[in-house]
């Protein structure tokens, strides 16, 4: 028999083992955010393909066609697609798993569960997204017989980083977003300037000056957007390894402290929320 | 393996009042605390000093009872006594300010029916999102899959979305998915004060099974004393956040409903009292003034005066007025638009009044609940108050026609005359 001892001012020694026991919910609540989404909608998942579909169009248009931003060795439409796929869904990620717990308040006040369970389940969702992304960028690919490079088998390794920077970004919002609703405000700012300030419409070695490529590096999807692109497009986008270091950085920094933050204030959401 | 499943000790919860609204969160706060705190380094302890201090409020303090394993035990209190905190910390949704609680196995707790159901899941998925969010895995629902269906009884709208389900089948829905967890402790909240009168029966007797044949240890809210003296073996009696009160069921039932004994005012203030269900902040009752005798008598006249404010314009409104027994069951309901079906569009916002009448209370000499409520047009529950008073119904000169008795009973006047043969006769057979 499982003994369960709660004291005041003590996490608790469980909170490892309930993670484990609840593992199933991760994918539940993944599941029905899915099943979800899109009940009501004419065109259903379609929406998954259309959202990033016409961003990159806009983002040609603007930056390609208006901009003349350079794009050398590749397609522009494909230099912009390798970097809207790890940007949308880092800011998808951020926002939903932001949004979580507050979402979520029924459950947070009803009933007891490993909370840390709500935003990771979010970016699950997100990733949802991200995959139905890859598929039509494949497409894209075929339709510009572009032949992905090697590196692509590295491809995995990113988009770990893209989730674990996701999730330590999103364990700040979401505590924070329970204690002050102001962040509902600030994370849709963050991923409307992230759009243009992050290098997803244009090729970074090509456009910031190389003097200044560390300090503009420290935006940490820099590292990863540019990472992407290497991995799919090859030679032409040269990795950036400070940029790498910076990302790689950032991300172990948000995810200690955001799950520290997080295990520190979880005992009062249900009593904030 | 010890002696208790469950052991509390000097069990307490602080909340801080008016968090919310309080200067010192939000967000401006905590930024101007942390640009001003280079300044706080060099002047330590004058800052600190001039800090108001919060308002501090123990919802529950020294809080100590044991459960043994298999024991049914009830817990009593009126509303604000700490009832909730205390199913809300056992079941780990808050953590204490100070002591110690162990528990021994699984707990799952019911603190709300249907917790998680999202309304445009069917009702098949819905099942397994709640199975899940309630502790089951993906494999234990799926072996009681059936058995819950057949409890629940919705079997033909399985694969309707839940928000097109009547009231009555979601929460049987919702109690089935909980009455097949198979906890070693199980935490129950006031969950069986909706539904039918039928399916409350069906959803007791799911309850004594868990605790008489597989030993579980179960914990219960409720204010239906009826079902409190039916099911527990012994009760526990809050008030203003400490223990008043450990023994058997019955004792205890006694001495809380002598303590908590009628009402003698003949003005009864309602704004402040909580409310624990239905309202969506449009219409507030304040009050209710007796005009006729009062206390009040059997068989005489009955006027009363409910006053309550509205916050915005609303169509149709209804405002009801019933009477329960101690046990919570509704004996008499009687709503402003049950004789000639006015029901009054509210357009300006504000303090308004409806008097009621009754020409002949039928209430039977006792103590009964008053229960008040108002709706609008869509049946939407505007606001609603179970037990708002307990009201002592005295005799008086005369017998009324119709006479309704505490056990639910009701003496129509009217009569049997009967015909009875005086000759033995032979009859076929």
């Amino acid at each position: 028999m499982n003994r369960l001892v709660i004291e005041a001012d003590r996490t608790e020694r469980q909170y490892w083992r309930d993670l484990w026991r609840y593992r199933e919910l991760f994918y539940f609540l993944a599941w029905r955010d899915l099943l979800v989404r899109y009940k009501q909608t004419v065109i259903g998942v379609a929406w998954s393909v259309i959202r990033p579909l016409l961003t990159m169009l806009v983002l040609t248009i603007v930056f390609g066609k208006f901009g003349h931003m350079p794009s050398p060795g590749v397609p522009y439409p494909l230099l912009v697609f390798c970097g809207m796929l790890p940007w949308q869904f880092f800011s998808t990620a951020l926002s939903e798993s932001g949004n979580s717990l507050v979402a979520n308040t029924n459950l947070i006040s009803k009933v007891y569960f490993p909370r840390l369970v709500v935003p990771a389940s979010s970016i699950i969702t997100s990733f949802v997204d991200f995959s139905i992304s890859a598929v039509f960028l494949a497409l894209l690919m075929i339709w510009y017989h572009f032949t992905p490079a090697a590196t692509v088998f590295l491809l995995p390794f990113f988009i770990a980083l893209a989730f674990a920077l996701s999730f330590g970004a999103g364990l700040w919002i979401a505590s924070l977003m329970v204690h002050y609703r102001d962040f509902r405000f600030i994370v849709p700012f963050i991923v409307q300037f992230g759009l243009y300030i992050s290098s997803v419409g244009f090729q970074t070695s090509s456009v910031v000056p190389a003097k200044y490529r560390l300090l503009y590096s420290i935006n940490p999807i820099v590292g990863i957007i540019d990472g992407f692109r290497w991995c799919i497009l090859g030679a032409s986008q040269p990795l950036y390894l400070p940029a790498l270091g910076l990302s790689l950085a950032a991300t172990i920094l948000l995810i200690i402290t955001g799950l520290r933050f997080f295990r520190g204030t979880e005992r009062t959401f249900a009593d904030i929320i | 393996m010890t002696a208790s499943a469950i052991s509390v000790e000097n069990l307490g919860k602080r909340y801080v009042i008016g968090h919310q609204k309080s200067k010192d969160d939000g967000l401006r706060h905590a930024l101007e605390q942390l640009a001003r705190a280079p300044a706080r380094w060099f002047q330590r302890g004058s800052v600190r000093a001039t800090r108001p201090a919060k308002r501090e409020f123990w919802a529950l303090r020294d809080v100590s009872f044991d459960v043994k394993p298999g024991e049914v035990l009830g817990i009593v209190g009126r509303n604000g006594a700490g009832k909730s905190t205390l199913l809300k910390l056992l079941s780990r949704i808050t953590a204490p300010t100070e002591g110690r609680i162990q528990l021994e196995g699984r707990v799952a707790s019911l603190l709300e029916v249907g917790t998680g159901f999202h309304p445009e899941l069917t009702g098949r998925e819905n099942i397994f999102l709640n199975g899940a969010i309630l502790g089951m895995t993906r494999v234990e629902i799926k072996r009681k899959f059936d058995e819950i269906v057949a409890f629940s009884e919705v079997e033909k709208f399985l694969d309707t979305p839940v928000k097109r389900y009547s009231s009555g089948m979601y929460v049987r829905l919702a109690f089935a998915v909980a009455a097949h967890l198979e906890p070693e402790i199980l935490i129950v909240d006031e969950v069986l004060a909706v539904g039918d009168a039928q399916f409350q029966k069906k959803c007791l007797g799911k309850m004594r099974d868990v605790s008489a044949r597989s030993g579980r240890t179960v914990l219960f809210v409720s204010h239906n004393m009826g079902a409190l003296a039916n099911l527990c073996d012994s009760a526990c009696w809050l008030e203003k956040g400490r223990v008043r009160q450990v023994g058997p069921t019955r004792s205890i039932i006694n001495d809380y409903l002598t303590q908590n004994g009628p009402s003698r005012d003949r003005v009864l203030p309602l704004a402040s009292l909580p409310r624990t269900s239905g309202g969506d902040g449009r219409l507030k009752l304040t009050g209710i003034e007796w005009l006729s005798d009062f206390p009040l008598r059997h068989g005489e006249p009955m006027r009363a005066r409910i006053d309550f404010e509205t916050y915005s314009a609303i169509e149709d409104v209804t405002i009801g007025l019933g009477f329960a027994n101690i046990e919570g069951t509704r004996l008499l309901t009687y709503d402003s638009d049950f004789v000639d079906g006015t029901r009054p569009t509210l357009r300006q916002p504000g303090r308004h009044s409806v008097v009621v009448t009754i020409d002949s209370l039928p209430l039977a000499p006792g103590v009964f609940n008053l229960d008040l409520g108002g709706k609008s047009s869509d049946n939407h529950s505007l606001d609603y108050l179970p037990g708002a008073a307990q009201l002592e119904v005295i005799p008086g000169p005369s017998t009324p026609g119709s006479i309704v008795r505490p056990d639910g009973g009701v003496r129509l006047s009217g009569g049997w005359s009967w015909d009875i043969a005086e000759e033995p006769a032979v009859l076929p057979a």
